[in-house]
């Protein structure tokens, strides 16, 4: 585990109780996940075994042409990375999520969802049959985005993601490098929904960089109601 | 054996060019001014290079980048600056598509960096910064978002907000500090800079000429931008896009698997 040297590094820790969430599941290494988070209520990722990127996208439940914008969030705080404090802004604009508890510090909307077709750019075009990221967000969208939105979801509505506990900074003169991750083993981020949200995660599969510590590890998500 | 040039069959070799073609006059086929605030789009072959200029080095383009034989295939903003260890795009770079192609290379660039993370000025910081000016007020001197504009030029092919993804902001520049904090750079743009964008597939290209969202001015003055249309052919194997790094040059040979 690096520490980051940058000083901007907010840990804000929660008070809810896992024994009082009303959903409380674990996502296999390398497994998609779907799950609804209503206004009020608090999603909390949870990084089992630690440096386990997971790779998130945030749809409106009402209406899911407007979604998590990456360049929205940035463009709104002005900064690169999230962290507490950061809100999640919807393509058209509005606040989605507040981030208002993190014991990890940093989390990256930059480096987007590792495909097979990435991959083979990447490293090697060996790569090609390995598990990835948008084959998870792929299979999500098949199976299960239709039960929990008006449609079904399409490969047009795949965009930037989150990938909550993955380090991937970017110094003043613009390089850009994924470095080793800074989480650890049960840090955490919760996100308080501010409109009603279909969550889509990929819990990352790639073994080809250090996103995951090379190692993908099961990640477990809960969700609370607002007091 | 690693995926390379120097390990294609010879055939597939071949129907590389040995060298990429300069810029020269006799190669252009049209121009055609896109004015500062104004929105644009059209299909470009591979093969054809669009070179757009700052005329007065206040411009701004907000560009979206799609396949026009396959829509769902588009500019991807991370697979492009994670290929390349870039957090920007200049001289040298390819514009990667979801699919692992490239859309289109930059082989010349006079600017030095164009922002692909800050997405688009639209309607709501449009009013905040710069007030409300309507056609009914000022004809074609009203103001028109980045959002708004590209969204008209989307509506035309068949596409929709769905089709809106991180975009490119040709000629700014907006840095970050060791913390991650932004600035929009004031000092970066020059007149008559411009910014070569070569087409390795068939493209729909859709611009839209308004301000960056972090430019501070506080008057509304988007920059006029000459748009030219010249016949470049393809990347060569000489090509300083392909030669930058071993990702694209396994990103040109993927593209051409697909178009050749």
């Amino acid at each position: 585990m690096n520490t980051p040297e940058q000083t901007d590094i907010r840990i804000v820790e929660s008070r809810l109780d896992p024994a009082t969430a009303v959903l409380d599941q674990t996502v296999p290494a390398g497994a998609p996940w779907m799950g609804r988070v209503l206004r009020g209520q608090t999603l909390r990722i949870l990084d089992l075994e630690g440096n386990q990127a997971v790779d998130t996208l945030f749809y409106a439940a009402a209406d899911p042409g407007e979604r998590y914008s990456a360049t929205h969030t940035i463009q709104a705080q002005g900064r690169l990375y999230l962290g507490a404090g950061s809100v999640l802004m919807t393509s058209r604009g509005r606040p989605m999520l507040t981030i208002v508890a993190d014991t990890c510090g940093r989390h990256d909307t930059l480096g987007g969802a590792c495909a097979c077709e990435s991959n083979m750019v990447r490293y090697a075009i060996e790569k090609r049959p390995m598990h990835s990221c948008r084959d998870n967000f792929m299979d999500a969208l098949a199976h299960e985005s239709g039960r929990y939105l008006p449609r079904a979801l399409t490969k047009r509505d795949l965009t930037a993601n989150i990938n909550f506990f993955m380090n991937v900074p970017v110094t003043p003169d613009g390089g850009l490098t994924f470095a080793d991750g800074i989480s650890a083993p049960g840090k955490y981020v919760e996100l308080r929904a501010e409109m009603d949200v279909v969550v889509l995660v990929s819990n990352c599969p790639q073994l080809n960089n250090p996103c995951n510590a090379y190692n993908p590890t099961p990640v477990r998500m809960l969700v609370w109601d607002g007091a | 054996m690693p995926l390379s040039t120097a390990t294609l069959p010879p055939l597939a070799r071949a129907a590389i060019p040995a060298r990429s073609t300069p810029y020269s006059p006799d190669l252009v086929l049209w121009d055609e001014r896109l004015p500062g605030g104004c929105h644009w789009s059209g299909v470009i072959r591979r093969g054809h290079t669009l070179r757009l200029t700052d005329r007065d080095g206040r411009a701004n383009v907000s560009a979206l980048l799609i396949s026009s034989a396959c829509t769902s295939e588009r500019y991807n903003m991370p697979d492009t600056l994670k290929a390349q260890h870039t957090a920007y795009l200049s001289a040298g770079c390819c514009c990667y598509s979801d699919m692992g192609r490239v859309l289109c290379s930059i082989p010349q660039d006079t600017c030095g960096w164009h922002d692909t993370v800050c997405g688009l000025l639209d309607d709501a910081r449009l009013a905040a910064q710069y007030g409300r000016r309507t056609f009914q007020d000022a004809r074609n001197g009203m103001y028109r978002s980045a959002r708004s504009g590209l969204l008209i030029e989307l509506g035309k092919w068949g596409l929709d907000e769905r089709d809106l993804t991180p975009n490119l902001n040709l000629f700014s520049k907006v840095a970050p500090d060791a913390q991650g904090a932004l600035r929009f750079d004031t000092a970066h743009r020059r007149p008559g800079q411009h910014v070569d964008l070569r087409f390795e597939m068939d493209t729909l290209v859709l611009l839209s000429a308004a301000p960056h969202p972090l430019d501070p001015s506080p008057t509304w003055q988007p920059g006029d931008v000459d748009l030219m249309l010249w016949r470049s052919g393809p990347a060569g194997l000489d090509d300083p896009c392909r030669l930058r790094c071993a990702e694209n040059d396994r990103g040109l040979i993927l593209t051409e698997r697909h178009v050749l």
